[in-house]
């Protein structure tokens, strides 16, 4: 009997499959210390073109991996497809008929590449806190080897939401050469003490787990998944809005702000009694079955120490100095965590800096995590915008 | 096909210079002003279909209402700041005529003229608002909030020390006559002044 086969949409890039590449040249991080050797889980979606101009690179943010697009299990009616989804295809804005997508779990990462769960060679045991805190430079260092081995010179776009457009900005500062035009969606030039405030409540959750074990859990075979949780809970709140978890739980009778009961009435006690409790804690407990929990910690620590202006005294234009791409920054009305100003001072930095930018502001109720969703006008500008991008590409059709 | 405002306007456009279009539309003109004159291409809107519809056209578009300010643009960054059939509608149209020539080195603007003598005539013999194809709109939902003459704007010029460079007023087919000439405050439809400090 066959097994049960999905629908998978025309507009989907269908089933892919990561590969695992091995870099043994040692990559120099900022920190001082260097990893001799390490591998990247990539995907790619479309067809490189005969000059290599085509190609476009996907910055993952916090929790993402080399997973945007497609799907892995054509019998698996449930499976949901990468986190881009609605971005990446045939005829959407990163048109796979037309770019050359790449899409890699970062350094430090859980979902394959070298991280703190791999074996550390000279130990033979996971690396734990052993690995080195990674900086979003070294990432974009390592990903400008990826490049290379790809055959890609110059990327025709680098695109990132969020930490991704960390990432985008590093790109245009450090390897200016090499990309044509830069998509910032959603980011903040670097992080708030507020924004450093989340992530040391998300850390703390994890560092005083039981089972954390100085980040040693592996040797004891257990794993902080409550800390995780908990991580993930405040985290996940800053990624959403007010509005619409009021909308989300509220369907309940006329306005209640979102207070929907999970039980129909109180409990006089403290279990859950509204849905946004519940809500909660299956986000946070189905992210933490499937997330490294020294893998959180260290993404935190990037996010806390990205600081573009770090060589250019805290002047975020002076950074943008030798920028010699196009540059693309949307923000979006309802987020928090990033809200539009401090997109606008990405957006004044670069004007300042006399460089070619276009900034919008998407009004949406879902927060940060907008950027990831199909909101219509967010999916038609950057659909115009990478079609005049795939338009510049010399080599013409993939 | 560019508007005939504009085809009078570009040709105070230095090659290569940098231009911001304040209330840019769809971009066209920067569009335009790309192929004619090389320049380098920033655009001010709010309307999110024209905002779309920048993007399609390629030229840099800016999501800011200039009615809170050009306070992140620097000091003499731009060549040339245009302001096109908008002056009337901002709040302080005094401050953006001194932000354009902070920003800019001169600024383009234009307006229909209030002082039109068909606009005289329908509030003398009418009573009423007038209203024109410049002026479409019912008083009550108009854009428009600081109607100006050509007089005021010459007065205001006065007042700030601003140096007018040109001044062409022109009818709806943007053409002008000897009568507009003569006495423009009177037979103008529509203001064109190029000003610099």
């Amino acid at each position: 009997m066959e097994a049960p086969q999905k629908k998978i949409p025309a507009d989907s890039v269908g089933l892919v499959a990561p590969q695992k590449l091995h870099f043994s040249e040692p990559l120099p991080l900022r920190s001082g210390r260097t990893i001799d050797q390490y591998d990247l889980m990539v995907e790619t979606y479309g067809t490189l073109n005969s000059d290599a101009s085509n190609g476009i690179l996907i910055c993952h943010a916090l929790s993402g991996d080399h997973h945007a697009a497609g799907y892995y299990d054509a019998g698996n009616p449930k499976e949901k497809p990468g986190w881009w989804d609605c971005c990446i295809g045939p005829g959407k804005p990163f048109d796979t008929n037309r770019f050359f997508v790449v899409c890699l779990n970062n350094l430090g990462g859980c979902a394959g590449s070298t991280g703190p769960s791999s074996l550390n060679p000279e130990t033979g045991k996971p690396f734990g806190p052993d690995f080195p805190i990674i900086t979003v430079r070294d990432w974009v260092l390592s990903q400008a080897r990826l490049a290379d081995r790809l055959g890609i010179r110059q990327w025709a776009a680098v695109i990132g939401g969020s930490l991704g457009g960390m990432q985008v900005m590093r790109w245009a500062i450090s390897h200016p050469e090499r990309l044509r035009h830069a998509l910032i969606i959603a980011a903040a030039p670097k992080l708030s003490a507020q924004n450093i405030a989340f992530n040391e409540v998300a850390r703390q959750s994890i560092m005083s787990d039981p089972d954390f074990h100085q980040g040693r859990y592996y040797d004891f075979n257990t794993y902080p998944q409550k800390g995780v949780m908990l991580a993930r809970m405040v985290g996940h709140i800053t990624y959403l809005s007010d509005t619409l978890l009021r909308e989300k739980f509220g369907k309940g009778a006329g306005e209640n702000f979102g207070r929907d009961l999970r039980g129909g009435k109180l409990s006089f006690g403290f279990d859950v009694d509204f849905q946004i409790q519940s809500y909660l804690q299956y986000k946070g407990e189905s992210f933490s079955k499937n997330f490294d929990a020294n893998t959180y910690l260290l993404v935190t620590k990037t996010l806390d120490y990205f600081d573009p202006t770090v060589d250019y005294d805290g002047n975020l234009s002076k950074a943008f100095d030798k920028s010699a791409c196009k540059f693309l920054v949307v923000s979006f009305s309802s987020d928090w965590r990033f809200p539009p100003e401090r997109s606008r001072e990405i957006v004044d930095a670069l004007l300042q800096a006399k460089k070619d930018v276009s900034y919008l502001e998407i009004e949406a109720a879902e927060g940060h995590d907008s950027f990831l969703l199909p909101i219509p006008r967010y999916m038609k500008a950057l659909q115009a915008y990478m079609n005049r991008v795939a338009n510049e590409c010399a080599g013409g059709k993939a | 096909m560019l508007r005939a405002d504009l085809q009078l306007i570009q040709d105070w456009i230095a090659p290569h210079s940098r231009v911001l279009d304040l209330g840019c539309g769809d971009g066209s003109f920067l569009a335009h002003l790309k192929t004619t004159r090389q320049i380098r291409d920033y655009g001010l809107e709010i309307d999110t279909a024209n905002i779309q519809l920048c993007l399609e056209a390629g030229v840099n578009v800016l999501e800011q209402n200039m009615d809170k300010g050009l306070k992140n643009f620097g000091t003499g960054s731009f060549d040339t700041v245009i302001l096109a059939h908008t002056l009337q509608a901002l709040h302080r149209p005094d401050e953006i005529v001194d932000e354009m020539l902070r920003v800019g080195k001169n600024g383009i603007l234009t307006f229909p003229n209030f002082a039109y003598w068909r606009h005289r005539l329908s509030l003398l013999t009418g009573g009423r608002m007038p209203k024109s194809p410049q002026l479409p709109y019912e008083w009550y939902d108009t854009p428009n909030l600081h109607h100006c003459t050509i007089s005021d704007f010459d007065e205001l010029c006065r007042l700030k020390n601003i140096k007018v460079l040109h001044r062409t007023v022109v009818d709806d087919s943007q053409h002008s006559s000897p009568l507009m000439r003569l006495c423009p405050n009177f037979f103008g439809i529509n203001a064109i002044y190029h000003i610099t400090r």
